[in-house]
């Protein structure tokens, strides 16, 4: 079925970014101080609760990051297959349902016809005015008035398979956990269920990943036969715009960080222990750029990029590589204008701990400049570095919901949750309101910013040390 | 009613959760009579300030009173609703505490703020509270009180800040005043007033002082009884003067001993071994067993109760009526080898004429409108295998002066030669290849380690720079080496350093020191941030590898008893400059420039029955970024004369070792 892989930059860095996460996984599995924090964070049941929610939407992001040309399915009677231009992601290819059926225009969420009257030509001959039935939700009822019942036993059946999913899943957790710590299923199974004598909270996780499964498995049921959260003004299912726009939420997310990172931290650094005319130069070079508006620089590199694309329009393969560009562009942007505030944090801790005495004694020795960087001033910040990720991620996130309906966010073809919310402000006024837009991109975006916030709120409290000998 | 004001009975603390309890305070006793001056002395850690704490029912969040009674007077103080509790506090109990920096608040005048604690006792009538801290602030020796109240804690000094402290403590009208660790934070002669004040006001206005400390020096000015903490209990109760005579409890003994002076220096000082046990334990044997030399069986079979020797003292020790009397310090078979001394093979360092200047900087082109002069004009020498303490007060620069000799900071003018060879000057490559020659032991053995390296590591860090040893086993097998001779076994290597304590963690620094092979090192109060017993362990071991190898040190202290154990001769130092130097025997014994003859007399006598007279200095050390014309401590001298006030006196030589910058020294009569 993949046919031929298309890497977009961002997957190229977003998978980059996953390297970087697993290597730096194994380097703090391998430190004490950086083992011990994390070790509370997995003892949080807040912490345990969040990474599982959090862990849904990686998996729908990564999905969705693995581009391919899909083969075009051979017209009837053609012989070859062709390699379609269009571009889709292993994510779509998933829910390749949800992505074909499309309406003519607006529908209520769960609804069987239109959300607007049409002329319907009857069957013999005369026209009406009514709501006509949609093309793909509901077809299989013969009569419309059986949906409630419909949905009711939609909806056991999902849950139902929601529910054996889970016990599957919580046993199979169960047995591996029993291997792990040598003893039989029946007294592991106690111990994670009545939460003895384990120090991660196990059945919070539990917990989480069976109503997850539960959530999934009921809207797969309905999304399969009705549009769960209605369409769009083009008749677009929004549900899976929503389910689309979370690999754009998570690369503004990350990506961002990836590209401030290496200025924060090195300038931050330099800026604290050189100190003398490099502190002078680093300092007015942030407080310059921390003058001009954020958004007017946003607005203006979008905008000059929008110009460069537009004349230069034959360097583009397909759509989703131009939108692609942009998505990158803003990461960058982004970076550009928030690393000031990490910049900051960094040159003051590096300040304090160029006079601390371990510095002192390491210059007493001879070490070299570079040496006591690396091996004494950056292990020190690298909790600072680790927070002010974690708590930049829900920032930006929502930063890119603002930007968009501005429309100097991510490209108009892209989804996103800016974007949805962009497009659903002018229904907000017609009476009546259609609301089912905005609404699913407030629920998505909740959930992964509240889920966040939740997360960064733990591992502050695990890595701060002034917070940590409180407890 | 009786003499009692204060009564706990069987006090227990437990900090922590229910899961990893410690038991801070473990069934303490102590009954606090009226106007006396009761003395709590512990090392760090062992519940002294928790049982204060408990009393008063300050504990912090994680704490909480299992059993015990507390009454003061008749109250009971455990049984009191919270809102009367407050009135207790400050009201019939006045508190103060160690750190008077951060006890004030800095946005309100002096004023206000025992305005505030006036006004809750004495009601709010504006004219009574303007008098009443008018009163006050004169009752705690602060002249001009009038225009002091309406300043800031900013301008004024540490000592002042804690008489400001104590002004706001006596609002109430306190029964009873908690002093944690009044004199800690400030320096030896601001201590010597503070302890004066304390003494007069408790005479004045027969009020009962609970003095928490771990000095025993500020115990024998001060206290009437005293109580020895160990571990959470109480060890021994006894009047000061007899317990400073004839301490009865194996601990307080070594305590004793393991104090350096200068009729000790020529022997090892008595050490207890290993360290407080931790708390968060069950105990059904002696606490002190492990680091006890009079240990018999009954002492590990079970715990010893408290046994009343005589009326108002006690001791908590099987053996306290079979022990000797209090013994002779042990070590003195060592004396023979200490006499060794290295051959004092001409100069190793020659500093002459060091001045660090800090420039102050202002407004955005960052023009210098001043210098703080923090070292200015110091000049000194130092032989191979001897020892030089500089000594001074805080702020005087003295480890401006050691990190400017070390080149960690760059002198601003000045010669420093090692060896014969100039340091000063030396680009930043040439001095790197210097280093090993010469190292640092910092004052506080938490900060100088980087957490996040092992201790392997960390002493491996100076061979590496250093190009010591060929590979990297050869490295490592050097590494246990050196742990060995600090005393540490060889798997700390493999260890953090906060697995460590206190005084481990500073032989592990002086480990690292050694690793490069150094001729001279710069001691920066390594043993201030060390308990008692603990400190005589590391003077051992100092004066050890000095022994061995040969060393040199730059003993910076403000310590005089650790100046006496250690050094041959001493530096005594003021606002950036020496005034006064010489051979320990002769600095220590007769003083000659005013400042050292303060600086001495304020040193707590440790034995009750020797009076001293403390000369008291007035006010505090001038900001060195504008030290006083002539002489710099003219304003606080009392033999200044007009001479004095125009001119920096030059220093007088008065033997081969000697030297004093005083005009009042005349270099003929002692000749």
């Amino acid at each position: 079925m993949i046919s031929h892989l298309v890497i977009l930059l961002t997957d190229a860095l977003i998978f980059l970014l996953l390297l970087l996460s697993i290597v730096f996984g194994i380097y703090a599995s391998r430190r004490a101080h950086l083992r011990r924090p994390w070790g509370l964070v997995v003892r949080s049941r807040v912490g345990v609760g969040s990474m599982v929610v959090l862990a849904f939407y990686l998996v729908v992001g990564l999905l969705d990051s693995i581009h391919f040309h899909p083969l075009s399915q051979p017209a009837d009677g053609a012989a070859e297959q062709t390699r379609s231009t269009e571009v889709i992601s292993l994510f779509d290819s998933m829910v390749s349902g949800l992505r074909t059926r499309q309406e003519k225009t607006y529908s209520a969420p769960l609804a069987t016809h239109l959300y607007a009257k049409e002329s319907i030509e009857l069957a013999d001959g005369s026209t009406i005015r009514d709501f006509p039935r949609l093309q793909h939700a509901g077809v299989h009822l013969p009569d419309p008035a059986q949906k409630t019942a419909d949905i009711l036993k939609l909806s056991a059946i999902g849950i139902l398979k929601g529910i054996a999913v889970s016990v599957v899943a919580v046993n199979t957790l169960i047995m591996l956990l029993a291997v792990k710590a040598r003893s039989n299923f029946g007294e592991q199974a106690r111990r994670v269920l009545l939460a003895t004598g384990s120090e991660i909270p196990w059945r919070v996780v539990l917990v989480v990943l069976s109503s997850m499964l539960v959530l999934i498995f009921w809207s797969a049921e309905l999304a399969a036969n009705y549009h769960l959260l209605g369409t769009d003004k083009v008749g677009e299912d929004v549900f899976y715009q929503a389910l689309k726009s979370i690999r754009t939420g998570l690369v503004i997310g990350t990506l961002t960080t990836l590209v401030m990172l290496p200025a924060a931290v090195m300038l931050g650094i330099m800026a604290g222990y050189f100190r003398g005319w490099v502190d002078d130069l680093i300092q007015y070079i942030y407080t310059t750029l921390n003058s001009i508006p954020g958004v007017l620089l946003i607005a203006a590199a979008i905008l000059m990029l929008q110009i460069y694309m537009s004349n230069h329009a034959e360097e583009f393969n397909s759509l989703v590589e131009r939108a692609d560009l942009r998505l990158l562009f803003l990461c960058i942007i982004l970076g550009v204008t928030s690393w000031t505030g990490l910049c900051r944090l960094l040159r003051g801790e590096s300040m304090k701990l160029r006079e601390v005495d371990y510095v002192q004694a390491a210059t007493a020795f001879g070490v070299s400049h570079l040496q006591i960087i690396g091996r004494h001033i950056l292990p020190n910040v690298l909790h600072i570095v680790l927070i002010a990720v974690v708590l930049d991620f829900s920032g930006l996130v929502l930063a890119e919901a603002v930007l968009s309906y501005v429309n100097i966010g991510v490209d108009p073809t892209m989804n996103s949750w800016g974007n949805m919310i962009n497009s659903a402000r002018l229904e907000m006024a017609r009476e009546p309101i259609v609301w089912w837009s905005l609404a699913a991109a407030m629920i998505f975006m909740f959930t992964l910013v509240l889920s966040a916030n939740l997360f960064s709120d733990v591992v502050r409290d695990a890595f701060d040390p002034r917070l940590r000998s409180s407890r | 009613m009786d003499e009692t004001l204060l009564k706990i009975k069987n006090l227990k603390t437990r900090l922590g959760d229910a899961d990893s309890p410690v038991y801070a305070v473990d069934g303490v006793d102590i009954e606090v009579h009226r106007g006396e001056v009761f003395a709590l002395l512990g090392e760090s850690g062992c519940g002294k300030s928790m049982t204060a704490l408990s009393a008063m029912r300050l504990l912090p969040p994680s704490g909480c009173i299992i059993e015990g009674e507390a009454f003061l007077e008749q109250t009971n103080l455990f049984a009191l609703p919270e809102r009367e509790m407050r009135s207790v506090r400050g009201g019939r109990v006045g508190m103060i505490f160690q750190e008077p920096m951060t006890s004030l608040n800095a946005v309100l005048t002096i004023g206000e703020q025992i305005g505030e604690a006036v006004r809750l006792h004495d009601g709010g009538n504006p004219v009574g509270v303007a008098h009443r801290v008018v009163e006050l602030l004169r009752a705690v020796g602060i002249p001009d009180p009038e225009r002091r109240a309406r300043e800031y804690p900013h301008q004024l000094s540490g000592g002042m800040k804690q008489r400001v402290m104590i002004a706001i403590a006596l609002a109430g009208r306190p029964r009873l005043l908690i002093a944690d660790e009044p004199t800690t934070a400030l320096d030896v002669t601001i201590q010597a007033q503070v302890l004066s004040l304390l003494k007069e006001l408790q005479h004045s206005t027969g009020m009962a002082v609970l003095l928490i400390t771990h000095d025993l020096g500020v115990v024998s000015e001060v206290a009437d009884r005293v109580a020895v903490m160990y571990a959470g209990q109480i060890i021994e109760l006894a009047e000061t003067r007899s317990f400073f005579r004839q301490p009865a409890h194996p601990y307080s003994r070594k305590l004793f001993n393991s104090l350096p002076s200068l009729g000790s220096r020529d022997r090892e000082l008595a050490v207890i071994e290993g360290s407080v046990p931790r708390l968060n334990q069950r105990f059904t044997r002696c606490r002190f067993l492990e680091r006890c030399s009079q240990a018999q069986d009954i002492c590990s079979q079970q715990a010893p109760e408290w046994s009343e020797t005589k009326a108002g003292s006690g001791v908590r020790c099987h053996l306290f009526d079979s022990l000797p009397g209090p013994q002779q310090p042990s070590g003195t078979a060592v004396s023979a080898r200490r006499n060794v001394q290295f051959a004092g093979t001409g100069r190793l360092l020659e500093v002459a004429g060091l001045k660090v200047h800090f420039p102050i900087h202002v407004g955005v082109f960052k023009r210098v409108i001043g210098q703080v002069k923090a070292v200015d004009d110091l000049s000194l020498t130092i032989a191979q295998g001897r020892t030089l303490a500089l000594v001074g007060e805080s702020g005087c620069g003295k480890t401006t002066a050691g990190k400017g000799i070390l080149q960690l900071i760059r002198p601003t003018a000045g010669s420093v030669r090692f060896d014969g060879a100039e340091l000063t000057g030396l680009s930043t490559g040439k001095l790197r290849s210097r280093r090993a020659d010469m190292q640092i032991i910092f004052q506080d053995p938490v900060a100088s380690m980087n957490p996040r390296m092992l201790v392997g590591d960390i002493i491996l860090e100076g061979m590496q720079a250093q190009n010591i040893g060929e590979n990297r086993s050869q490295r490592q097998a050097r590494v246990i080496d050196l742990l060995g001779q600090v005393g540490l076994p060889a798997d700390a290597a493999e260890r953090y350093p906060n697995e460590f304590s206190g005084g481990q963690r500073q032989r592990i620094c002086i480990a690292r020191a050694l690793a490069v092979d150094p001729r001279f090192i710069v001691c920066d109060e390594p043993t201030s941030a060390l308990d008692v017993s603990v400190q005589a362990q590391i003077l051992n071991l100092l004066k050890d590898l000095q022994q061995q190898r040969g060393l040199s040190y730059l003993f910076i202290t403000h310590n005089i008893s650790v100046v006496a154990y250690l050094a041959h001769e001493v530096a005594v130092m003021y606002l950036g400059r020496i005034v006064e130097r010489g051979s320990v025997e002769e600095v220590l014994q007769s003083p000659r420039h005013p400042y050292t003859q303060a600086l001495l007399s304020a040193v707590p006598e440790i034995d009750p029955a020797r009076q001293r007279s403390v000369i008291r200095l007035e006010g505090d050390m001038p900001s060195p970024s504008n030290p006083p014309q002539g002489c710099h401590f003219h304003p606080r001298c009392s033999q200044a004369t007009e001479h004095c006030r125009s001119a920096y006196p030059n220093p007088v030589r008065l033997s081969q070792t000697r030297s004093v910058s005083c005009f009042a020294v005349n270099p003929d009569r002692f000749s």
